[in-house]
């Protein structure tokens, strides 16, 4: 179909900015196909159904809007866990904050390594998944980043990897355009822990394409920088195979825009995707959208989406999650929360729970819920002589814990708790 | 033909046999033999001009017509819904198709052609001013249970009856057309202001060629002393049927509504786009329910009518309210949202809707309670049915604005699926802009009311037949309010049980 006018000059005025990086044959190859498929859908428009709740301009401009450095004075989270740590700042990959790649047990590379030679696996991993999620809704931002990311991490695991690895993504630059891109492959059995921080710059546009082979597991655990002004646009893609296991869970605060998408297809039988999200939003700067599509393609698989979301001074909180179950995808156990918290007037949450059921004996269920805090929860605290603005904190990480239940690592979701914890308290004063 | 279909543990054998009967073989198939006066084929402003002679209005009524028609020719057919469209040439349809014998007025009933007078008999519908409906025994201590009809046939009421009995209590009841040359100041007041004539491509198009429908003005304070009801019966071939009904309940006012269709078995679809407007006033109520029914197409999905309907009320006064109650069981295809906007403070909207598709139908359906007004109030509740090949949608938006402070919404879908052909889907909106409302979603048969399942409970009875009594109790509350001549289609649909529902 031709594009609407309006998209076709907003997508040629970005394209014509657009100069495709050097790299490998594979990589050019793979870069020209992916501003192929751009130019063929458009970038995003306010009119598409797919952004009515939240406004892609500043996404689509040239040059991204500043940030300012946000330093919350403490330690970075994960910092203390022993894992394989890379770091990026404002998107340039920084070899003096990571460790030595070598040695670690996981095959791993830059994505910028992998790019220059003529001959790497990763292609045939890079932008596949990216490809197939634009079926049935366009994701340009995936494409414009595979056409343009110069750099990421690729990693193959074969076994159980013994430590988690930590992708650090700091943010120093008020101006920084990060654009990065990150392959995982996970053999038949193997495990990983994967744990990502930090804003990455003002402005991030990130993909992810996750392999899960039958029976691998993989765990995702990431927390978006603070930073107020920063903008994120995320895609994580995974295809699972039969018997195995994904799981991630994503904390967002701050932020004056964060969508994350998420493509799961799960494609062997018994595969399991637990997907969840906690944010918290405070002001009217604040905008935050998870946009969720999990295709049931197989046979007794289990998918669940958990979404808990606080919002107070005006923050926007967004949720579009869909289950898709396909013909023959028997057995399916789909379940789907999005919830909100608001804890003022001015605040909003807008969703948009679907289902698309084409299979008869599958169990799928779905709730969506909005209001403010329970007044009798608080009376109760109160009477038990717990101050307001402590009591409604108390009650505000009691909602969001069941988003936090959903890490499979203990130690994790309580160094999350504590966090959150902290900014509630240090936030009361 | 009995066919097995294998379904899921939990849907029992007595909701299959329902369902097949309810959208089994089609039981008002027949067609009427009468001479029928056709406008020429295809649509353009002369076609817009001759309706609007034919049915003698005045010149601002031309003009609102006309306008919607150059707006209309500017409209895109929507492709949002979830359903495979075919492609409609709307210009090889007829606009207006009227029987010969309505050429000159009936005066009263009597001088109606007694073949169109046979064609409602035999649908059960009989237009006579009788206390009682035929066969239909009165329940104890209701001795007054009326019914008036407005029989629209193709493009033209063909009469109404009570109509003098309904005057003397203040009440309006006739077609639109007759409003529009007799009560225009009231046509002009309302029409077009709860669904403007722009308001999409469905619903400007009949604004543009709509031709008869009903007109029903409750005054101040009165209570309508019976139920009111349309029957709409399409039966001229690739003609395409457009009606109107306008519906004015003033301050603290009361009236039931009740609307049937039909149509012939023919195996090329035909087109139906229809608007109800809906105005409640302050401390009135409003009762909407609809057996929908039309032709389905055959078993390949051949034939049947494409249903395309704007339905919305408006409770523009405090404490107003308006119960929309829909059986959807006919059309090839449907695409039908009635609508609340709760504009007045108090004011309150409930929707239930049962939609049961089979074979190749295809059905989006739901609501959309637009909150504006404090304290408002909505429900919904959504059951949806596919088997066969059928695809089933419930579309949905709640809308709570920053002022509707203090509302309320409760929504709960289920879908049931019937063998593994068909598809269920669910596509709500939820919008919330204020946080002192509540706003709650959900799809799960183990979410009725936890009130009277706890009652239930308590009184000895297991989860699962509680939730059943809770079902079909809502079901048989609903299913009381539709009219007398749905009676049998009421009593199997109580057979349908939700159990097994997949979300």
């Amino acid at each position: 179909m031709a594009l609407t006018k309006p998209k076709q000059e907003m997508t040629d005025a970005r394209l014509a900015e657009i100069t495709l990086p050097e790299g490998g044959r594979w990589a050019r190859e793979a870069r020209e196909a992916a501003l192929g498929r751009l130019r063929a859908m458009g970038l995003p428009h306010g009119r598409d159904e797919y952004w009515r709740f939240t406004r892609p301009d500043s996404l689509n401009e040239a040059t991204p809007r500043p940030a300012a450095v946000f330093d919350a004075g403490e330690t970075e989270i994960f910092s203390e866990r022993e894992t394989i740590h890379v770091t990026f700042v404002d998107g340039v990959f920084a070899p003096e904050e990571s460790d030595t790649l070598e040695g670690t047990g996981l095959e791993i590379v830059r994505l910028a390594e992998a790019m220059a030679s003529d001959i790497h696996w990763a292609k045939d991993v890079y932008g596949k998944l990216e490809t197939r999620g634009h079926d049935p809704v366009d994701r340009p931002f995936a494409a414009l980043n595979s056409a343009t990311a110069t750099d990421g991490v690729v990693i193959r695991v074969t076994g159980k990897a013994d430590r988690p690895l930590r992708i650090s993504y700091q943010h120093r630059n008020e101006t920084s355009d990060a654009v990065l891109h990150n392959l995982v492959w996970l053999e038949p059995g193997a495990e990983l822990t994967l744990l990502e921080n930090g804003p990455a710059a003002a402005r991030f546009n990130h993909v992810m394409e996750v392999e899960v082979a039958d029976g691998a597991t993989f765990h995702h655990v990431r927390a978006q920088g603070r930073d107020h002004e920063r903008r994120c646009i995320s895609h994580l893609y995974a295809r699972l195979g039969e018997g195995s296991t994904f799981k991630s869970f994503t904390l967002t605060a701050n932020g004056a825009l964060t969508r994350n998408e998420a493509v799961l297809w799960l494609e062997g039988e018994g595969g399991t995707a637990h997907i969840a999200g906690a944010s918290m939003g405070d002001g009217g700067g604040f905008h935050d959208d998870d946009t969720i599509f999990v295709t049931h393609d197989a046979e007794g698989c289990e998918s669940r989406q958990v979404f808990k979301k606080v919002l107070r001074n005006g923050a926007t909180g967004v949720f579009q999650g869909k289950i898709l179950v396909k013909p023959g995808a028997q057995k399916t156990d789909g379940y789907q929360i999005s919830q909100s918290l608001l804890l003022d007037g001015d605040s909003q949450f807008l969703a948009k729970p679907e289902l698309e059921i084409y299979a008869d004996d599958v169990a799928c269920s779905h709730g969506s819920t909005s209001g403010a805090i329970d007044e009798t929860a608080l009376y109760y605290l109160r009477s038990r002589g717990i101050a307001k603005e402590e009591a409604t904190d108390l009650l505000t990480l009691s909602f969001v814990a069941e988003a936090l239940e959903e890490i499979e690592d203990e130690s994790i979701a309580e160094e999350i708790r504590t966090r959150l914890e902290g900014w509630l308290a240090r936030r009361r004063g | 033909m009995n066919e097995v279909v294998t379904t899921r543990e939990g849907v029992d054998q007595e909701t299959v046999d329902a369902v097949a009967r309810l959208s089994g073989k089609y039981k008002f198939g027949w067609n009427t033999e009468i001479e029928t006066e056709y406008a020429p084929k295809g649509l353009n402003e002369d076609i817009v001009r001759l309706i609007s002679q034919k049915n003698e209005e005045p010149e601002w009524m031309l003009d609102w017509r006309l306008a919607a028609y150059r707006r209309w020719e500017g409209k895109e057919n929507p492709t949002w819904p979830m359903l495979t469209l075919p492609e409609i040439d709307f210009q090889d349809q007829y606009y207006y198709a009227r029987p010969k014998s309505m050429d000159v007025k009936p005066k009263s009933l009597d001088e109606v052609d007694p073949k169109l007078l046979a064609t409602y008999e035999k649908l059960g519908i009989p237009l006579k001013e009788q206390a009682l409906l035929a066969g239909v025994e009165p329940a104890e201590g209701e001795q007054d249970r009326r019914v008036a009809v407005d029989a629209v046939f193709d493009s033209v009421s063909v009469g109404t009856t009570f109509k003098d009995e309904l005057a003397k209590a203040g009440v309006i009841f006739c077609s639109i057309s007759e409003a529009i040359r007799e009560h225009p100041e009231l046509v002009k007041k309302y029409l077009g202001s709860v669904v403007p004539a722009s308001d999409n491509f469905y619903a400007t198009l009949n604004s543009a060629v709509f031709s008869d429908g009903s007109f029903v003005y409750v005054p101040p304070g009165v209570r309508c002393p019976m139920e009111l009801s349309t029957y709409f019966r399409i039966n001229a071939e690739n003609t395409g049927q457009f009606e109107r009904t306008l519906i004015i309940a003033d301050k603290g006012s009361y009236v039931s509504y009740l609307e049937g269709c039909t149509a012939p078995q023919r195996d090329v679809a035909q087109l139906h786009a229809a608007v109800v407007e809906i105005v409640v006033e302050e401390d009135a109520e409003v009762k909407y329910s609809t057996v929908q029914n039309w032709y389905p197409g055959d078993d390949e999905g051949k034939g049947g009518i494409y249903n395309f309907v704007t339905k919305r009320a408006d409770c523009r006064g405090d404490r107003a309210k308006v119960m929309w109650t829909q059986v959807e069981t006919g059309s090839a295809i449907t695409w039908k949202y009635p609508s609340c906007i709760l504009r007045g403070d108090d004011s309150q909207g409930e929707f239930y809707s049962i939609a049961i598709t089979n074979n190749a139908q295809q059905a989006d359906t739901g609501t959309k309670m637009i909150h504006l007004g404090k304290n408002t109030k909505s429900r919904i509740v959504s059951k949806g049915i596919s088997a066969g090949r059928a695809q089933n949608t419930y579309r949905g938006l709640v809308s709570m604005h920053p002022k509707a402070t203090n509302s309320r919404n409760y929504t709960q879908c289920d879908s049931l699926l019937i063998g593994s052909g068909c598809g269920a889907h669910t596509v709500p909106y939820i919008e919330v802009k204020n946080n002192s409302s509540r706003v709650e979603h959900e799809a799960t048969t183990s979410k009725v009311d936890e009130d009277q399942l706890f009652y239930c409970r308590q009184r000895g009875m297991d989860e699962e037949e509680a939730v059943a009594l809770v079902v079909n109790g809502f079901c048989r509350d609903v299913l009381q309010a539709l009219p007398m001549e749905f009676a049998m289609e009421a009593q199997q649909l109580v057979a349908i049980s939700l159990e097994g529902s997949v979300g």
